[in-house]
């Protein structure tokens, strides 16, 4: 069994991965450990810039979500944790950081629409759209800007993968993934 | 004249270092924090009450390392209160600091620096 989680990693190149409750003290340990990582594997410094911003953004991402989740059994549909994956690969070209977590049905059509409309836009656009949102956008109580999407794919410079898996009737799977060349 | 401000750097908190008496205003190293909001309540109220009284010319400089986009907001909040200032009829000089391979930290500065009419000035750090 531990061997073939092992084999399996390894053939899917994952270098992180967990499954659990996020709070804001373990997002601050991955990122410290990565962080690291990176520094002790001597990767290039512009690209481990890259890499630790969106690692910052995505996991920053996730932990917000899950916040503003609610939980608790009043139906069987609901879920009862604020658990999420978190998972951080190395590529032979690619760095990727890909984070999954439950998400209400009716707020997909609301990400889906965001998430296109930042993989239509090119290196300007996406530049434009930042200024605008930074300029013009509230900060949420939480002092989430609405700039996270578009900060990752600007930092990426590659689309963001991404997909919604039904669970049940009132949620479903949110994954997101996003990759820095590693060139 | 106000008390200066002086918050030590954290893993995900920068360091400030506001002291009018000197002529001396930093914002450096890396702002990370979950809860940005909170962190810059500090900073901006400084700002608020360092604009009552300021001096006739201030020098602001930045020089970040990492910044998540919680933060970004908050930075765009306290850039403003410094074009107020200048807008008031005082010499404002920003400068904004990146990493000769940092073209993220570049690009922010030009972002920020389209969204103000406060001079700033990017300035490439050469190893």
């Amino acid at each position: 069994m531990t061997y073939s989680y092992y084999k399996n990693m390894q053939l899917n190149n994952i270098i992180f991965v967990y499954q659990g409750e996020v709070t804001a003290d373990l997002v601050s340990s991955i990122l410290q450990m990565m962080e690291n990582k990176l520094e002790g594997d001597g990767e290039d410094k512009k690209i481990k810039k890259k890499v630790f911003n969106v690692m910052v953004e995505c996991l920053q991402n996730v932990y917000h979500h899950l916040d503003t989740l609610e939980v608790g059994a009043n139906t069987d549909s609901d879920i009862n944790d604020r658990t999420a994956l978190l998972m951080i690969g190395k590529e032979e070209k690619d760095y990727y950081v890909i984070t999954g977590n439950h998400i209400i049905n009716s707020r997909i059509t609301n990400l889906r629409d965001r998430l296109e409309k930042v993989n239509n836009c090119d290196k300007n656009e996406l530049k434009a759209l930042y200024q605008t949102i930074l300029n013009d956008g509230e900060l949420s109580e939480k002092g989430t800007a609405g700039l996270g999407m578009i900060d990752i794919a600007r930092k990426s410079g590659q689309k963001l993968g991404y997909d919604f898996h039904p669970v049940n009737d009132k949620y479903s799977f949110f994954s997101l993934e996003a990759k820095v060349a590693r060139v | 004249m106000i008390e200066p401000l002086k918050i030590e750097p954290t893993h995900k908190t920068p360091k400030v270092y506001f002291d009018p008496q000197n002529n001396m205003f930093e914002l450096s190293g890396r702002s990370i924090p979950e809860d940005s909001v909170g962190f810059y309540k500090r900073v901006l109220d400084w700002i608020d009450e360092y604009s009552q009284k300021p001096n006739s010319k201030t020098e602001f400089k930045f020089e970040l390392e990492y910044f998540n986009t919680s933060s970004s907001k908050n930075i765009l909040e306290l850039l403003k209160k410094l074009e107020k200032i200048h807008s008031d009829g005082n010499d404002v000089h920003i400068t904004w600091y990146y990493d000769e391979d940092d073209e993220d930290m570049e690009e922010t500065g030009e972002d920020y620096k389209a969204l103000l009419s406060v001079p700033l000035e990017l300035i490439m750090k050469v190893y």
